[in-house]
């Protein structure tokens, strides 16, 4: 059966979806998505427990939660879904058989046991170490097996990916250049064999260490290599979010990228800088030179940074410039205000935009730059900056394609529309709490992977200004919103997935999920022709000024702690 | 100014030569090049090399 693909011709997008891939899509969508309900309720335990007054889960259990929290939805829910993402861009939207299906399926179940044993030994109890793993804290050595286990089948996947790229090249499935969509998953492949490779060369040796067979590992070395896992996986994150983004434009309004070349050249530099800044990890310790850390967190991944700025730019300006070539030109605002906000995959793409972009990517830059990061490190703020990146910007736009997903790929219609318009909102609105109020606890010294900050059994006391109890409690009832946004998600998608109605040919016409020409957008070469856009323009001034005032108030906040007289 | 694209996937049947910059971005390989070496070199090797040049505790 090697070779014999079947097809079916999608009746919204005229694209042709290979059967392989099409299942091989719903499989690693459906995983994703039970692991985010697990690891969000463990999130959920987290934030309770770090709410004083509520303060749910004993010592032990909060690190083990912690733990299970931060492998289930940074790792196996993102994952588990971008794997789908790559198969969609590349066998999907090239119309094209996807390579190897036998071993896309042998990937997938090493994916899943690896997942699998890995919660096992968290959920023993011998395995807290949170997700980063610091060595000389160990784990039992089925935890890392796990790890180790769930990279390979991830690099299979990867390599599946490429396979297909060839394969629809040779067979010439498309023409010209590949579409922006896909490559941007070429980024967030190529970011994830470097973070596999990273990873195998850091978590076979801890592994052997925790069965005997290593006697020593040396701490800060086990830092440099396994960051240069754990900060580059977030960057895969961020290079198939942003291609999400473009995805979701092109399928809902029909929007092409302004320029192919600029975008395109945006994730080129991703692809050559965006991993140096695995360094900012490394910020305080001692031994590594500072021009390591200064030029792999500055002069480079500012390069980077221009990149996610292009992209910042370019993605709302193409919906400007698709609205306004559908005649919503009156004033600068017209287009977004008259934009499809009931429709949650527009709702949802266009948050994690904003979200990522000003609380993401500010935060991120603040605590990149190294004197900055002396004011926060190791404090609730680097939680709070991250949940801006992963949870408001990653997660809310996995969330927001999968409203696509169910009609095209599953072929069902979504259940609960009217639940289904909210879900966004009050997902965005609880991410953007936790994020905001984390970072504000940081601000005021709240350490982060703390279980008592009343620190009331401690030797030595110390007090937390009041405001950081507030800043907690508020973090609690933005964590209640964020869960309740994400059950919110998981009935929709579960009920629909498998309850749903059937997306027939009626349903279609009622009901169209794809845009004018929304096809072809997201499936062929070719840019808007304009850059008329003055409601992007001021977007992008309004961020700039948050900016350049965020970063230098930092700047004031530094100067205080070590005031010059 | 619409961009059209200039050039099939698999070479070019006129023999138009593409821009160095298109050949790049049209071969995921070359990209996949430069997406591990790049960050090998600067980030993993240098990094390495200077943690393994610390001086170990008598
Ligand atoms: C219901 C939604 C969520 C809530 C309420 C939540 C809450 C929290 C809290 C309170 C912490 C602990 C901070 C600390 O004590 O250091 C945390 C850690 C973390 N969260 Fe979330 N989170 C949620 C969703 C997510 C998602 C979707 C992701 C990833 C995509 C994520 C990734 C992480 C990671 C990686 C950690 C760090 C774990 C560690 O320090 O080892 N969270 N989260
Ligand atoms: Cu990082």
């Amino acid at each position: 059966m090697a070779n014999a693909a079947a097809f079916r011709v999608c009746p919204e997008t005229g694209l042709k979806v290979c059967h392989h891939a099409e299942i091989l899509i719903k499989a690693n969508a459906v995983v994703a998505v039970v692991f985010l309900a697990i690891g969000g309720l463990f999130g959920l335990l987290v934030a309770l427990t770090r709410w004083p007054a509520v303060h749910i889960l004993p010592a032990d259990l909060f690190y083990l939660a912690l733990t299970a929290h931060g492998a289930d939805v940074l790792l196996f829910w993102i994952i588990f879904f971008e794997i789908a993402v790559l198969y969609f861009a590349s066998a999907v939207l090239l119309n094209s058989r996807l390579a190897a299906p036998k071993w896309a399926w042998f990937a997938f179940a090493l994916m899943l046991v690896g997942a699998l044993m890995a919660n096992v030994a968290v959920l023993q109890g011998e395995s807290s170490v949170m997700f980063t793993s610091y060595v000389p804290m160990k784990a039992a050595p089925h935890f890392y097996l796990g790890l180790i286990v769930f990279a390979v089948g991830a690099l299979i996947a990867c390599f599946v990916f490429f396979g297909t790229l060839v394969i629809a090249r040779q067979e010439r499935t498309y023409e010209g250049s590949i579409p922006l969509v896909t490559f941007g998953a070429v980024t967030a492949a190529v970011i994830a064999v470097y973070t596999i490779a990273s990873g195998a060369i850091i978590l076979i040796p801890t592994f052997l260490w925790s069965v005997g067979i290593i006697p020593h590992l040396d701490s800060i070395m086990y830092k440099v290599v396994w960051w240069g896992m754990g900060h580059s996986s977030q960057q895969i994150n961020v290079s198939a979010h942003v291609a999400v983004w473009y995805a979701i434009a092109a399928m809902v309004l029909g929007a092409k990228p302004l320029s192919e070349k600029v975008s395109r050249t945006a994730f080129l530099l991703y692809i050559a800088f965006l991993q140096l800044a695995s360094a900012h990890h490394l910020l305080v310790d001692p031994g590594i030179s500072s021009s390591w850390k200064v030029f792999n967190t500055s002069y480079a991944i500012y390069l980077a940074v221009l990149g996610s700025m292009i992209h910042g730019m370019s993605v709302p300006g193409a919906i400007e410039a698709a609205q306004r070539r559908r005649g919503l030109t009156q004033g600068a605002f017209d287009w977004l205000r008259r934009a499809p906000w009931g429709n949650p995959a527009f709702s949802g793409m266009v948050l994690s935009v904003i979200m990522f972009g000003f609380l993401g990517g500010i935060s991120g830059v603040v605590l990149g730059t190294e004197q900055l990061n002396l004011i926060m490190h190791n404090t609730l703020y680097v939680p709070g900056h991250f949940h801006a990146t992963v949870v408001a910007g990653t997660t809310l736009a996995f969330m927001a394609i999968t409203y696509l997903v169910v009609p095209l790929i599953f072929r069902k219609e979504i259940m609960f529309p009217g639940m289904a318009r909210w879900q966004p909102y009050l997902f965005g609105l609880g991410a953007m709490g936790i994020s905001f109020f984390m970072m504000g606890a940081g601000t005021l010294g709240v350490s982060r992977r703390h279980w008592d900050m009343t620190f009331a059994d401690a030797v030595l006391k110390f007090e937390y200004p009041p405001a950081a109890f507030l800043m907690m409690g508020l973090n609690g009832i933005s964590a209640l919103l964020a869960t309740l946004g994400g059950i919110m998600f998981i009935v929709i998608v579960v009920g629909s997935v498998f309850f749903g109605k059937p997306r027939d040919e009626a349903a279609i016409k009622r009901n169209p999920v794809i845009g004018p020409s929304g096809g072809a957008a997201v499936s062929q070469y070719g840019g808007e022709a304009t850059f008329n856009l003055p409601g992007t323009t001021i977007l992008v001034a309004v961020f700039f000024v948050s900016f350049v005032l965020y970063y230098f108030i930092n700047w004031k906040y530094l100067s205080e702690v070590w005031p010059l007289r | 100014m619409a961009e059209t694209p200039s050039g099939g996937p698999a070479g070019d049947p006129q023999g138009e030569r593409l821009p160095p910059m298109q050949l790049l971005l049209d071969n995921p390989f070359l990209l996949l090049f430069i997406g591990v070496a790049v960050p090998a070199v600067l980030y993993t090797i240098w990094g390495v090399m200077e943690v393994a040049q610390i001086p170990v505790a008598q």
